[in-house]
């Protein structure tokens, strides 16, 4: 039983959030968004009253069905589970390890290295080599994956939570200069997600919160 | 199929769950159903007490090459552990392993039937696995550098038990989300093993405490614990 609609805690650029605006968008969700800026008041996910809401004081967390959810994969899974239409994970168990090996590759081996926290702690005079060092080594193994189990999308021939992860990590390479030359899947799989409506709603550019320099 | 014998990646040692009984499945473990599991450390525990959990009969092959080795890398790209070679395709990453466990294997069930606790699970899960270990595993320490690493572990680990002692005060019962182990507890187990190891002082997290203690209880916990691999160095065997 769903009591008003789902709220969605999110900053336009993380990368966390991103995914899980995309899967909302193409399951064709209503949802409210609050946003909360991660660095403004020295970071509004430090506040009281966001941490209680998420004890992990990162967006994104999801209020839905009574529950609040953090970790965007774990909020995928359960839009997934009982939204399931259209799906976002394949029929095929073995397909759906490769969706999910892939979705972690990302979620879990590259963007934790290189998200904000990360790369506070490692003084700026570091932080764009530490960002390029974790998206190339990533992506280096993500481009050879993608060769065994890539379609039109990362698997196959229909979007995936995979999809949803690597849009913003591609995004991200961008913005800390990765040369992207040695990863053709990777780029061309980006080009086909970058057209549809669902990830393009979703861009960081097109937020509540996106200032103003940076829109679209 | 190769002989075993004949097989790479150093040596084969067959890993019998205990809830394994001997039958035509598991007399025909060099031809039909190959299992490999990586070596003992981190990460790798997982899809060995979930194996264990399940009651699966698993070979363990040593990598006796590096990760970084040309053969390896052919079979992970990712040059890590773990990796599981079952059912015809090859997976890395734990968590897609253990729900592809959890998929085709579903019971013993590692992840409960309603979705909500399932999202508290992977919740959980994932702010182990994605939140705290890549944070403090052998690959990043080594960027850090050694006058850094103990500070930069304990605070990654600090950080994130501080937030998951917060969350099991609305998802625990016996274990991190209810009376059932999930895949939650077998993200916690190796990660509290790595607090001991990096000194981190556990006395702020009673809750995450309490279910390591359980959860070091349980059978396929402690066949799968480091202490008792194919690998484990003579001085830290149990």
């Amino acid at each position: 039983m769903q009591v008003g609609k789902p709220i969605l805690y999110s900053y336009f650029r993380s990368s966390c959030s991103w995914r899980v605006r995309i899967a909302l968008a193409l399951k064709n969700m209503d949802y409210e968004m609050i946003t909360i800026n991660l660095t403004k008041d020295g970071g509004q996910q430090f506040s009281e009253e966001f941490q209680a809401l998420n004890p992990m004081k990162q967006v994104p967390a999801l209020k839905i069905d009574g529950i609040t959810i953090g970790q965007s994969l774990a909020i995928i899974e359960y839009l997934e589970e009982t939204r399931p239409t259209p799906r976002l994970l394949p029929q095929d168990p073995k397909k759906r390890a490769h969706v999910r090996m892939i979705s972690h590759l990302l979620a879990s081996g590259i963007q934790p290295l290189q998200n904000l926290s990360v790369l506070k702690q490692v003084g700026q005079e570091n932080q764009l080599t530490w960002a390029q060092r974790a998206i190339s080594s990533g992506f280096n193994a993500l481009e050879q994956i993608l060769q065994g189990t890539a379609g039109k999308y990362c698997v196959g021939d229909e979007v995936s939570m995979a999809d949803l992860c690597l849009a913003p990590q591609v995004a991200n390479a961008d913005r800390f200069k990765v040369d992207l030359t040695p990863y053709p899947t990777i780029s061309r799989i980006n080009k086909v997600t970058a057209g549809l409506e669902a990830f393009q709603v979703s861009h960081p550019c097109r937020q509540p919160d996106t200032p103003p320099e940076l829109r679209a």
